[in-house]
């Protein structure tokens, strides 16, 4: 055997032992040495890593009374909901702490997937709660959820654009006066009209903010659920939507643009108005410090309360966010819950706020001046948050949103007159079983 | 081999063959089941069973999240599906997007696989691993590419070709039923053609060249060759490479999902089965929008294989 051969084997003997110590060495350390501390597996939405932060903290806090491991979700709300509903259903134990989306809560309380929320906890991590955040962790008046950050919707505008309309952005502003200035001064306004969560996020906004709801009894059974969007408040909103569909003031990107995109539009030539929620800000920043934006941008955007429908009516701003809840199959749901006193504590909120963008639920936290540094718009977003309204509450969300979604994208086809009523016998008729969505 | 001419037995002789087996045949049949037993066997569990199942549930009202609501209806859902206009229309676009990318891949295809057949012996190789490159893309990177070119916000196509009437920069190509379904099927044909490409180029392989040379002999033109020569003795291959398509195309799922995800009048129906079983977790409903699917494809199956007389075993002498 030539002597390159030989020592081309002994290379790869070698090599072969190496990686089979390796895996050895792997494997003892996953199954060998018997570690009794409970692991408590929270299901997160996809961050910037402040969550996995906050596990750390947490385990290292309970001092071997528990360690929690993170395991990822989809990225969008609506496949996470998939995933933790089928795994729910099916009685997966794994299912410790959840971060759920605020909207698909009531489908998974009504059917007994969650365990129920120990008073002591309730009582310990509700007591400077936001309202608007509060009201989204509740099903049939009682808490399900506990609130862990709370997200809202503001009108972000250019100074510049604003000044040259002469709105007085220091005041209230509609809906109408945004969509005349924009007309006026050649301009898009930022608004998301695609088909997707975010425009049942607009439309609920809309109705909500003169006074109307579209869900009328969010607890009724499938076959008694009563709409709302017949009404003024329904009709206003299409109106709303329809002009700057038909207007073509939202960019002709209107029928496929979500919240990204409408930041794009907004931080393009043409941006003047936008309602977008708080990850606007360190999104552009970052890019001005990528060098993909002029820095003057940052210096031209002003925010202020999310516009009102009716003038002489405060508006509802939407409310979104994360709230925790406990598997009802999970075998340790007591100590699930401690975990969830201590991630929801206000300076981990706080913590999560400046590195993850996403804001506290609890009052408190607002006080500290860490956010007020990274935040200048803070108490902009906690005002917003104290008028929020939620999304309906009905198990039945999925078909509503969806439901208004068909019918409310693309923005242009809305026809007041019509949309409200078809988008109604449309819902009720998927709701009795009668219609495919 | 060793049989007579008669590459095509009838189906009396087919019949009849059963009867009187040498002990070698019977050996031989016997080590042939014992060898795709197990495969048999794994593909009655992962395909047979979920597909009883699915039947089975179609038949109830039952949602996931309200399991203690479940009651038997019968075929209702099936009434509903089938009177509904979305299932019509994600029906009709489904027929549609099948129709065109099949035929539009036939033709690139045999074209593609006259090239490869013609190219010189130098080059072919790397002709037919060029040609083959889109088909060994995942459709979903594939999806997001398109997607990513034809974007408003984005894309590159609306920048290069705002020189053609009907684009400028302000074109959103996936507003529109049109436009989306465009560059849905736009991006299939990209991607599949290859695969019929490589069908047709083995049936390219099988018309021998004696035929050919000797119509050329005879003064046959080009066309009056590929007419009367090479599709009659392709015709397998070609029928092959069409119900294969076909029943690919059908199913079309990926690209929809990502480009539009069914937005404005795109959706297409494995689309609407995902997204009532998935999405809406009607397991009920859902079961039976994939019941009518499997029926459907069973459907053209069918049709392919009976009116078309598409011989799936014909090139290996019937047997």
């Amino acid at each position: 055997m030539p002597e390159h051969a030989k020592h081309g084997r002994r290379r790869r003997r070698v090599r072969w032992a190496g990686v089979t110590a390796v895996a050895s060495a792997l494997l003892l350390s996953g199954c060998g040495a018997p570690d009794s501390t409970p692991v408590l597996t929270w299901y997160i939405n996809p961050d910037d890593g402040g969550q996995a932060a906050i596990a750390k903290t947490c385990t290292a806090a309970a001092d071997g009374k528990y360690r929690i491991e993170t395991s990822l979700l989809p990225s969008d709300a609506a496949a996470q909901r998939e995933q933790l509903a089928r795994r729910l259903a099916a009685g997966d134990t794994s299912l410790d702490i959840m971060s759920l989306d605020p909207p698909f809560i009531p489908e998974l309380a009504e059917p007994g997937f969650l365990a129920p929320v120990p008073q002591e906890t309730a009582d310990k991590t509700t007591k400077n709660t936001l309202d608007g955040a509060l009201a989204g962790a509740k099903w049939k008046d009682e808490l399900v959820t506990v609130p862990f950050w709370a997200n809202t919707q503001i009108l972000w505008y250019r100074k510049s654009v604003a000044k040259a309309a002469g709105l007085d952005m220091t005041k209230p502003v509609t809906w109408d006066e945004l969509i005349e200035a924009t007309r006026d001064e050649k301009k898009y306004l930022g608004v998301q009209g695609a088909l997707a969560e975010s425009m049942t996020v607009w439309v609920n906004a809309l109705v909500e903010s003169s006074g109307g709801h579209i869900v009328q009894n969010p607890e009724a059974s499938a076959d008694d659920v009563k709409l709302g969007l017949e009404t003024k408040a329904g009709k206003k909103a299409a109106e709303i939507v329809s002009t700057i569909g038909k207007e073509g003031l939202g960019s002709p990107g209107l029928p496929t643009q979500a919240e990204n995109e409408s930041m794009l539009l907004f931080q393009g030539k043409k941006g003047s108005f936008m309602v977008n929620w708080p990850f606007v800000w360190p999104a552009t920043n970052a890019s001005v410090k990528a060098g993909n934006l002029d820095k003057s941008l940052v210096e031209d955007i002003g925010w202020a309360q999310y516009p009102r429908t009716m003038a002489d009516e405060e508006s509802r701003p939407p409310l979104g966010g994360i709230n925790l809840g406990v598997g009802a199959a999970s075998p340790h749901v007591d100590l699930a819950y401690e975990a969830i006193e201590c991630i929801v504590e206000p300076k981990n909120q706080v913590e999560y706020f400046v590195t993850n963008g996403n804001p506290p639920s609890d009052s408190t936290a607002y006080d500290d001046p860490s956010i007020k540094k990274a935040f200048p718009m803070a108490p902009t977003i906690r005002e917003s948050l104290k008028h929020s309204a939620p999304r309906p509450q009905t198990p039945y969300y999925n078909e509503v949103s969806t439901g208004i979604q068909q019918h409310w994208a693309p923005p242009s086809g809305v026809d007041p007159a019509t949309t409200p009523k078809k988008t109604t016998d449309f819902i009720i008729a998927v709701l009795r079983g009668e219609r495919l969505l | 081999m060793s049989t007579p001419v008669d590459t095509k037995p009838s189906g009396r002789r087919r019949a009849d063959a059963g009867v009187g087996l040498s002990e070698r045949r019977k050996a031989e049949r016997r080590l042939g089941w014992m060898l795709a037993g197990p495969a048999f066997v794994v593909m009655l569990m992962v395909t047979l069973y979920p597909i009883l199942q699915a039947v089975w549930d179609s038949l109830f009202n039952f949602r996931l999240t309200a399991p203690g609501d479940k009651s038997f209806i019968g075929l209702q859902n099936y009434g509903v599906i089938l009177t509904d206009p979305v299932f019509l229309r994600d029906l009709g676009v489904t027929s549609l997007i099948t129709v065109i990318t099949v035929v539009v891949e036939l033709i690139l295809g045999f074209a593609l696989a006259l090239v490869m057949h013609k190219a010189l012996k130098s080059v072919r190789g790397f002709v037919r691993t060029a040609i083959l490159v889109p088909y060994g893309i995942i459709t979903v990177v594939s999806a997001f590419a398109w997607f990513y070119a034809f974007d408003i916000n984005s894309g590159f196509i609306n920048h290069w070709f705002d020189w053609l009437p009907g684009i400028s920069e302000d074109t959103n190509w996936f507003a529109g039923t049109w436009t989306s379904l465009f560059v849905i099927m736009a991006s299939e044909i990209w991607k599949t053609t290859p695969f019929i490409s490589l069908l047709l180029l083995a049936g390219l392989a099988q018309v021998p060249d004696e035929l050919t040379e000797a119509a050329e002999v005879d003064g046959a033109t080009w066309w009056q060759r590929m007419q009367r020569v090479i599709l009659p003795n392709m015709k397998a291959a070609i029928m092959v490479a069409v119900l294969f398509r076909a029943l690919d195309a059908f199913r079309i799922f990926d690209n929809v999902y990502i480009m539009t995800n069914g937005a404005y009048g795109t959706e297409v129906l494995s689309l609407l089965a995902y997204r009532t079983s998935i999405g809406r977790l009607e397991i009920g409903l859902g079961s039976a929008i994939s019941v009518l699917l499997f029926l459907c494809v069973l459907i053209i199956c069918f049709v392919a294989i009976k009116l078309f007389k598409v011989d799936l075993a014909g090139n290996q002498g019937g047997k």
